[in-house]
């Protein structure tokens, strides 16, 4: 079981370097979005550490959706998608590993910068850190949200917007803690419940994602 | 073997358009009853609220609403269930033709919604838990329309849509939950819609319009499944008797 998902990410985070214009492009999109909202509020730090947890958060959410498309559709494409399906293994553990490589290379970048565009907003290392942290624990399950998305949508025309508008509606819990966990650390509450439901939520939809997306790649394949 | 009367067979579109159709003025004139004995009961009878003023008999509109947009997204869900396990295709058509009319709903409760909460709360919107969302509601009762719509294939775009139900509710509760907890978190409740104790008339007029409220649902969901059954079964034989009955 561990070996289909351990081959379906190797395969995937190969194929991912081979073409890392799209990684990058993705990561600049966040810093770009990140760095708009200054220019459009104003420089006063107050409300930037105010805003800075939202903001972050919602251009996290716009940076994974813009990478979704591609997470079947080259697949789907030269027809290595329909082999998939017809393999031995259930489909379903072949999403999980898909949906763990669209983690390594579109959720852990944002984590890694969003410290770096935090200081910008003038956040305190120890909402730093909680910010890190919950990019971390939430952006895998905005992967497997947005896996049953992009299946669901696979080779519709229109499906870019179409996609943003099944699935950004089912990312606001995630939105929510996410960006709950730092306010919390900044208004001195502790952000540990935040992230204990952010956790549960990742566990909840790496679970049970891949199976609904199996189901509607099957859908889409027939 | 017996002769028993078989729920099943009006499973498919030939024997269910019939059905639908005598059906359908049967509901309008519940509906019909129903609505003129609530808004009876909500004008003119029930007591004006001390606190409000008139101004609070929006509630008869603005409730059954609520509801009908809660209650006709689970039913979708329920057809959609049926669709994915049995592969019947009369259910995905429920769903389809049920979709505008919660969507309906859902929009209706938001803007009767601002309009009580301008005189009232002196807002015409708060990021209230329930408005919020009724508002992500109405969200999802749009992204499953414009899915159904981009499929060209009736059944794929029948499947899909089924798929996005069951995943939205099972979402509905969490994105309920996280919003109501977001709201305290963020600013308390500043606004208590909960009412201390309510006149039996309001609640009678209140039920009664929720009781047109579905029957109407139901009446114009059974009036859109049958356009959707004669769009798609167009090449069947019962399609063209049916068009070559009603003389067109």
């Amino acid at each position: 079981m561990l070996k289909i998902i351990t081959a379906v990410i190797g395969r995937d985070l190969k194929l991912a370097m081979r073409r890392q214009a799209d990684i990058v492009s993705a990561m600049f999109f966040f810093v770009i979005v990140v760095s708009l909202f200054p220019l459009g509020i104003g420089p006063e730090p107050d409300l930037l550490r105010k805003l800075a947890p939202g903001v972050l958060w919602v251009a996290a959410l716009l940076a994974t959706m813009l990478s979704l498309p591609r997470l079947f559709a080259d697949d789907h494409r030269d027809g290595t998608l329909e082999q998939l399906a017809l393999a031995p293994h259930p489909l379903g553990l072949v999403v999980t590993g898909k949906v763990i490589a669209h983690w390594l290379v579109s959720g852990l970048p944002l984590a890694l910068i969003a410290p770096v565009l935090g200081i910008q907003f003038d956040l305190s290392s120890e909402a730093l850190v909680v910010l890190t942290g919950a990019i971390l624990l939430g952006t895998p399950a905005l992967s497997g949200i947005g896996a049953i998305g992009a299946a669901l949508t696979l080779g519709l025309r229109g499906g870019g917007v179409l996609l943003s508008l099944l699935v950004l509606p089912l990312y606001i819990p995630v939105l929510i803690f996410g960006a709950g966990a730092v306010d919390a650390t900044v208004s001195g509450l502790g952000g540990e419940g935040h992230l204990s439901l952010l956790a549960a939520l990742t566990f909840a939809s790496l679970g049970f994602a891949p199976w609904a997306s199996a189901a509607a790649l099957k859908i889409a394949l027939e | 073997m017996k002769d028993r009367f078989n729920f099943y067979r009006f499973a498919s579109p030939a024997t269910f358009y019939p059905l639908a159709g005598a059906l359908i003025p049967f509901f309008v004139a519940i509906s019909v009853l129903f609505g003129l004995a609530g808004l009876y009961l909500g004008m003119l009878v029930a007591p004006t609220d001390f606190q409000q003023g008139e101004g609070y008999r929006i509630i008869f509109i603005h409730v059954p609403a609520s509801w009908m947009s809660m209650f006709i997204y689970l039913v979708m869900a329920f057809w959609a269930a049926i669709g994915l396990a049995f592969n019947t295709r009369l259910s995905g058509m429920m769903a389809q033709a049920l979709a505008p009319t919660g969507a309906l709903m859902a929009f209706i409760s938001l803007w009767t919604g601002a309009l009580w909460g301008k005189p009232m709360w002196g807002a015409w919107w708060v990021w209230d838990a329930r408005l919020t969302s009724e508002l992500i509601l109405l969200f999802l009762y749009i992204g499953y329309m414009a899915l159904t719509a981009a499929i060209d294939d009736a059944r794929r775009a029948d499947k899909a849509g089924g798929l996005l139900l069951l995943v939205g509710v099972v979402n509905v509760p969490i994105i309920y939950f996280s919003v109501k907890w977001w709201n305290t978190l963020h600013q308390g409740s500043s606004v208590n819609l909960a009412k201390s104790s309510m006149a039996q008339t309001m609640l009678w007029g209140m039920l009664l319009m929720a009781m047109c409220f579905w029957m109407y649902s139901i009446a114009v969901a059974l009036m859109r499944v049958r356009t959707i059954m004669l769009e798609r079964e167009r090449n069947t034989d019962w399609v063209k008797a049916v068009l070559e009955g009603e003389g067109k």
